[in-house]
């Protein structure tokens, strides 16, 4: 991964930089331009909540080649309390006890390595709580 | 807007086709589909393919393609909307010979997947690359997190998803075309290897090279040329969000039902009017939501009703799928929409073989990409 663009993701991917429609009060993760509610284009910076529940997931048998070393891996839909939804991997869960409305909260974890010298690429991951 | 008629086709067989390129592949399709038409020339032709550069390094297909069919110096675009891309060619022809730009011009898509390039990787680029794909999510893993979502919302089974692929199977074993024309059983799906739960190797499309092409044409065209009133009846489109997150449901599709809506309004019939549909079946669980999403059954009971045999080619009411879908057939993304396109207008000059749905009048293509944030839907009438 370029450096340059793993670097512009940071602000999301480490604190959960968002940015909130002054208009209509839509969030979105990652901020953006364009307001996709209503065509707004005034935002306010907000951070958003750590927990929240699993909408949906599944367990990821076969992967790209930079994630097959860790399979199964567990991936998810997860809707955090300000009504965010993002997809993350569940950390730390025995993959079979999974369920649809699990409680989580987002910790910052390695997602992947990339190639066998290059940076190393972090990012939120959910935890069952 | 003209009326628009296909008046030929022509397809490679899909499947592992290590002796011949990506322009062997679409050449080919291409002089089939000229020589059905029985056309002595085209005014222009597109080219939708999904990931020629990842998959083969190769770019600017319009132009290789026109060069290497011989038409230079006609007009050639390639067309991109991932696994849509073949539709969105198609609807580019529509548009360019309905404006009466043109009168004669060739809608192809072809991928070539089986250079070695990472197939999964390539695939993926057709999600959000840096809040999915960043994450390990693949296809099949997007694809499965709609089937537990519809599992826990509706009470769809396993047995129901595998029901897909067994039907798909049973159909496409009677097409020559297909890369797998060989049926399978409801134990192999359920015991396939597992890919992302619930989903199973077997209710996943194959890794395919292919290719696909047909001719469109004015009514005047097709009059002089004595072919039999192939109309395009309706041409629709819609995108919806990228990520497959940023949903308000995961378990319906919304560009389908918009792109459904409109489709049916220009064609001016409902979904009961539609005598067969090709369904983008990329895995098991998108064939039971889109056959919902279409109207064709209600929401939440497409599972029961592949299980209870309402979209089987042998007495179904609903027959879905006639050609194998993708599943079967073969899934060579570009040319998947045009093949789509083929096995309606197939069946609706009789041409079916046996797969041939008896009294077919009105057939629909569904095309999607990426987890559905493109539709593509095109509805063709014999008159
Ligand atoms: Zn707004």
């Amino acid at each position: 991964m370029i450096t340059a663009r793993y670097h512009r993701e940071v602000p999301q991917r480490f604190r959960l930089e968002a940015n909130k429609c002054v208009s209509c009060g839509h969030i979105n993760f990652p901020p953006r331009l364009v307001c996709p509610k209503c065509k707004g284009q005034k935002f306010d910076n907000v951070v958003l909540k750590d927990e929240g529940k699993l909408l949906t997931y599944t367990i990821l048998r076969v992967a790209a080649d930079r994630f097959s070393k860790e399979t199964p891996i567990a991936v998810g839909i997860v809707e955090l309390e300000d009504g965010v939804k993002i997809t993350t991997q569940i950390a730390d869960v025995d993959v079979d006890t999974l369920q649809i409305g699990q409680k989580v909260k987002l910790v910052l974890r390695k997602i992947q390595e990339d190639g066998k010298a290059g940076i190393l690429c972090y990012g939120y991951k959910a935890v069952v709580i | 807007m003209r009326d628009v008629f296909v008046i030929g086709a022509g397809m490679t067989k899909f499947g592992e086709l290590w002796e011949k390129s990506i322009k062997d592949i679409f050449v080919e399709a291409g002089l089939k589909a000229i020589e059905d038409a029985g056309v002595g020339y085209i005014d222009s032709l597109y080219v939708g393919a999904m990931s020629s550069g990842l998959f083969v390094g190769q770019e600017h297909l319009g132009a290789v393609m026109a060069d290497y069919l011989g038409v230079n110096p006609v007009p050639a675009t390639r067309v991109e909307s991932a696994c849509a891309s073949g539709g969105v060619s198609f609807r580019q022809a529509y548009l360019e010979v309905a404006s009466g730009a043109s009168d004669i011009v060739l809608a192809g898509g072809v991928e070539k997947m089986t250079d070695g390039a990472d197939v999964t990787d390539a695939l993926a680029t057709a999600a959000d690359q840096e809040y999915e794909v960043y994450h390990g999510v693949t296809f099949p893993g997007l694809y499965a997190m709609i089937a537990k979502a519809h599992m826990h919302q509706y009470g769809t089974t396993r047995q129901q998803l595998a029901a897909v692929a067994v039907k798909n199977h049973r159909n496409g074993a009677k097409n020559p075309n297909a890369q797998f024309r060989f049926e399978v059983t409801l134990e192999q799906v359920l015991n396939s290897t597992r890919v992302a739960d619930p989903l199973g190797l077997l209710d996943c499309s194959p890794v395919s090279d292919g290719g696909a092409a047909v001719i469109l044409v004015s009514a005047e065209v097709a009059r002089n040329l004595k072919k039999p009133l192939i109309r395009v009846i309706a041409s629709s489109q819609a995108s919806d969000t990228i990520a497959l997150h940023s949903r308000p449901s995961f378990t319906t599709i919304g560009s389908v039902v918009k792109a459904a809506e409109k489709a049916y309004k220009m064609a001016g019939i409902k979904p009961t009017d539609v005598n067969l549909c090709e369904v983008h079946d990329c895995f098991t669980i998108a064939e039971i939501v889109v056959s919902e999403d279409l109207g064709f059954f209600e929401k939440g009971k497409g599972g029961e009703a592949v299980e209870k045999g309402l979209t089987a080619l042998e007495g179904g009411k609903m027959p879905i799928n006639t050609s194998g879908g993708l599943k079967s057939k073969g899934h060579p993304v570009g040319a998947t929409g045009i093949a789509q396109i083929i096995e309606v207008y197939e069946q609706l000059s009789g041409k079916a073989g046996a797969r041939q749905v008896k009294n077919a009048r009105i057939g629909m293509a569904q095309n999607m990409g990426g987890s559905g944030a493109s539709c593509v839907i095109h509805i063709l009438e014999v008159k």
